[in-house]
């Protein structure tokens, strides 16, 4: 048992560090470090500058252009980046429909839309959940019907991330009505451009235009569009849910809200002396600190197995629920810290707005398999209840 | 960086589960707590064959020399089996404060007897109302012909009323110094009684108690920062004894929902239960972790971090302690609340734990005040 990391490792983290320093743009990291929001321009163009490192898609393997890094690599990777203020890199294209492609695509597939993910040119979104379907996903209606040499989509998906700048959306579609829910799902990529498509953005509460509904309406996708076989859609879904792992706790960024939770609390004043020193908020903060810290370590668990090649298994349930609480504990308390103030910044789109990270934020508990649901994973196949 | 232990930890650990799980079984346990000593001799004979009673021995005396995952192993079996015998107290911490101050004829005199399971030795430090602050010692050693008077009080030494020797805390002019005293001893008087988890410990007073020099441990005055850095070597093995048990009390309760019946279905099957079993394994699992954190750290040589590490861990796993012991005493119901049923057992020996060596809020106080200094 050894927490250190190995002499290759760190000659690897302080790579990583000097190309984020040296080539991150000065306004996107200023933007994140402050928590102001980036545009999709911004996410662009940073993307595009680690594709010309090579490290377009830093968790794929070398075949399909990845830089082959393992678990430990990729964790060393996403520290580096969120702790020097990079942006997250968009996941849609990354780390979900990039690795079902990989695995269960064709060679055409891969050849037309692997480099074109890596280098930024497309953006993708993830077409699964919709109005009557949402943590039970497999009861969704969306219906492509098989005419010709291709299939015709009809119907709703909701809570579309991004959908307004996708170039493709990966969607889950029932092509057998007549089959059990789960088995009569087929796997379609759609070109957003397509006629028939509409997107509508959907308002939330913080003010934010991030999610949309998308309306199919008689729309043409070519049959070689549908990744694998016809009616196995749901097991390149599942393949796909449970892909994503080194990061799903969060952790990393957490670790940097928390420094600027910190920030403020030092900045804020209570009783004539920095809020930080208020034995009550300190303890609030001391609490969340520990806890992320725990997560830290219960995460590098799952990275070592990994990197062992023991499957992860489903302690991703576990990372996923402890990590969003995190999440949200730090934009709670951050609204807190700002005290009053925090009213008055939900206007201004350029500020940071605790107010409306604390409201945005509710939502990582409920999507990717919401937290509910991710306890019904643990309770069956953990604890075998 | 690995979580895996080597062949030889990996059997030490097989060993002590198999030995928990032979030789303590629940209704064993049950006789040894009704006895009058309330440990057993023969168990604690048996510890000391399998050698752990010297993994904090140093080398040249046959032991292991700390050994922190040897340690967090052994300390994993002590919680699982809920062994009510001293191996805290007198393996790890006496041990180890005899192992950092003992000079070499104490420690030839007595870690060979410790090792062998033949001596008990407890420190006796915790004093009334100071509440966890380790530098609050009043009982003071004065000078007396060629040694020292001891005068004052301790409070609930845990083990107490089994220890052959006392190593006693005491003000020194401006430092604080360590002594063995002889339970024995003339002005030594000892009143015991059962802790929540049915331990023995005891109240102890000492007056005008007699000790030579070669009972001074360690150079005079100078005790007082081993205390405190043993203190972190306890909390790491005591963090590692609650995660035997949580890791227990949660198994306990899983499998008696799935075989608990009402309405016509096992507990187990209904959602609002299941998923406070849920959170019970996240407070494990983040228990655990912390848990390899302290044990991986006790060495750690900067103490200012290690203290970070312990108040963190013992934050974790207190908390764990709490929301298991509550949660598995309500899925158990009326059971849960019995002398007879195990799961109370748990409920108190993890309630203790929490109590021991700082509570969590105490260490979430030290953690918070420590981070505040460090930006």
């Amino acid at each position: 048992m050894d927490l250190s990391f190995t002499p290759e490792e760190n000659a690897f983290r302080q790579a990583v560090r000097s190309f984020v320093q040296s080539r991150l743009p000065a306004d996107i990291q200023k933007r994140t470090l402050e928590g102001r929001k980036q545009t999709h321009d911004d996410y662009k163009r940073w993307h595009r500058l680690l594709y010309e490192q090579g490290w377009g898609a830093p968790t794929w393997p070398k075949e399909y252009g990845g830089p082959g890094w393992g678990a430990v690599e990729q964790y060393i990777f996403e520290e580096e980046s969120a702790a020097a203020g990079a942006p997250l890199l968009s996941p849609f294209g990354l780390k979900m429909v990039g690795p079902v492609i990989y695995t269960f695509g064709s060679d055409a597939q891969k050849e037309r839309f692997l480099p074109r993910i890596r280098s930024a040119e497309h953006s993708w979104c993830q077409g699964y959940s919709e109005p009557g379907s949402g943590s039970d996903l497999a009861s969704l209606k969306t219906r492509a019907e098989r005419r010709g040499d291709g299939y015709v989509v009809n119907g709703q998906k909701t809570w579309i991330t991004h959908a307004q700048y996708a170039d493709y959306i990966f969607c889950l579609v029932r092509t057998d009505p007549k089959a059990k829910q789960q088995q009569g799902i087929s796997f379609l990529l759609i070109d957003m451009k397509t006629p028939g498509i509409t997107v509508r953005p959907i308002v939330t509460m913080d003010g934010g235009k991030e999610i949309n509904e998308v309306f199919f309406e008689d729309v043409h996708v070519p049959v070689e569009n549908r990744v694998g076989e016809e009616n196995a859609g749901w097991t390149y879904a599942k393949f796909l849910l449970g892909h994503e792992r080194t990061n799903i706790a969060g952790v990393a960024v957490s670790k940097r809200e928390l420094r600027r939770l910190k920030h403020i609390a030092s900045e804020e004043r209570k009783n004539g002396k920095p809020l930080i020193e208020d034995p009550a908020f300190a303890a609030r903060i001391a609490q969340v600190e520990i806890d992320l810290w725990a997560l830290e370590i219960t995460n590098l668990r799952v990275v070592s197995a990994e990197k062992e090649k023991r499957a992860p298994g489903p302690e991703v349930s576990l990372l996923k629920i402890k990590g969003t609480e995190i999440q949200q504990a730090l934009t709670e308390l951050m609204m807190l810290a700002r005290g009053p103030s925090a009213l008055g910044l939900l206007n201004d789109a350029d500020a940071f707005r605790p107010a409306a990270a604390y409201c945005n934020l509710r939502k990582t508990s409920i999507y990717g398999g919401s937290n509910e649901i991710q306890k019904n994973i643990i309770s069956r196949t953990i604890l075998g209840l | 960086m690995d979580f895996d232990l080597t062949k030889e930890q990996q059997q030490l650990g097989d060993s002590i589960q198999r030995f928990v799980a032979r030789e303590y079984a629940f209704e064993k346990r049950k006789g040894i707590l009704r006895s009058e000593e309330g440990m057993s001799r023969e168990v604690w004979a048996h510890l000391a064959e399998m050698g752990l009673l010297a993994l904090q021995v140093p080398e040249e005396h046959g032991g292991m020399g700390g050994a922190p995952i040897e340690t967090m192993l052994a300390m994993n079996g002590v919680g699982r089996g809920l062994l009510l015998e001293p191996y805290l107290a007198s393996a790890v911490v006496a041990t180890t404060l005899l192992r950092e101050l003992g000079s070499p004829a104490q420690q030839g005199e007595l870690f060979p007897a410790m090792a062998a399971g033949e001596r008990i030795v407890v420190l006796a430090h915790d004093e009334p109302g100071a509440r966890y602050d380790l530098t609050q010692v009043s009982t003071k050693a004065t000078r007396a012909g060629d040694g020292y008077a001891l005068s004052g009080q301790k409070s609930v030494v845990v083990h107490a009323p089994s220890a052959d020797l006392l190593l006693v805390s005491a003000r020194t002019g401006s430092g604080v110094s360590l002594f063995l005293v002889p339970w024995d001893a003339k002005g030594v008087s000892l009143a015991a009684y059962r802790t929540l988890d049915g331990r023995r410990a005891a109240d102890v007073t000492l007056s005008e108690v007699r000790a030579g020099r070669e009972a001074l441990v360690g150079a005079e005055g100078a005790a007082l920062d081993v205390i405190v850095s043993v203190n972190d070597v306890a909390i790491a093995a005591a963090c590692a004894e609650a995660v035997g048990a949580l890791e227990a009390l949660l198994q306990t309760t899983v499998e008696y929902s799935k075989s608990r019946k009402q309405f016509g279905v096992p507990i187990g099957t209904f959602q609002a239960l299941q998923h406070r079993m849920v959170e019970m394994l996240i407070h494990v699992e983040q228990a655990k972790s912390m848990s390899y954190l302290a044990s991986l750290r006790s060495d750690e040589k900067d103490l200012q971090a290690r203290a970070r590490v312990m108040s963190a861990a013992k934050v974790i796993v207190g908390r764990a302690c709490r929301n298991v012991g509550q949660e598995a005493v309500q899925i158990h119901g009326g059971m849960g609340m019995t002398e007879e049923f195990h799961a109370s057992h748990y409920f108190r020996r993890l309630a203790a734990l929490e109590l021991s060596f700082g509570d969590t809020e105490h260490h979430l106080e030290k953690f918070a005040l420590n981070s505040a200094e460090a930006t």
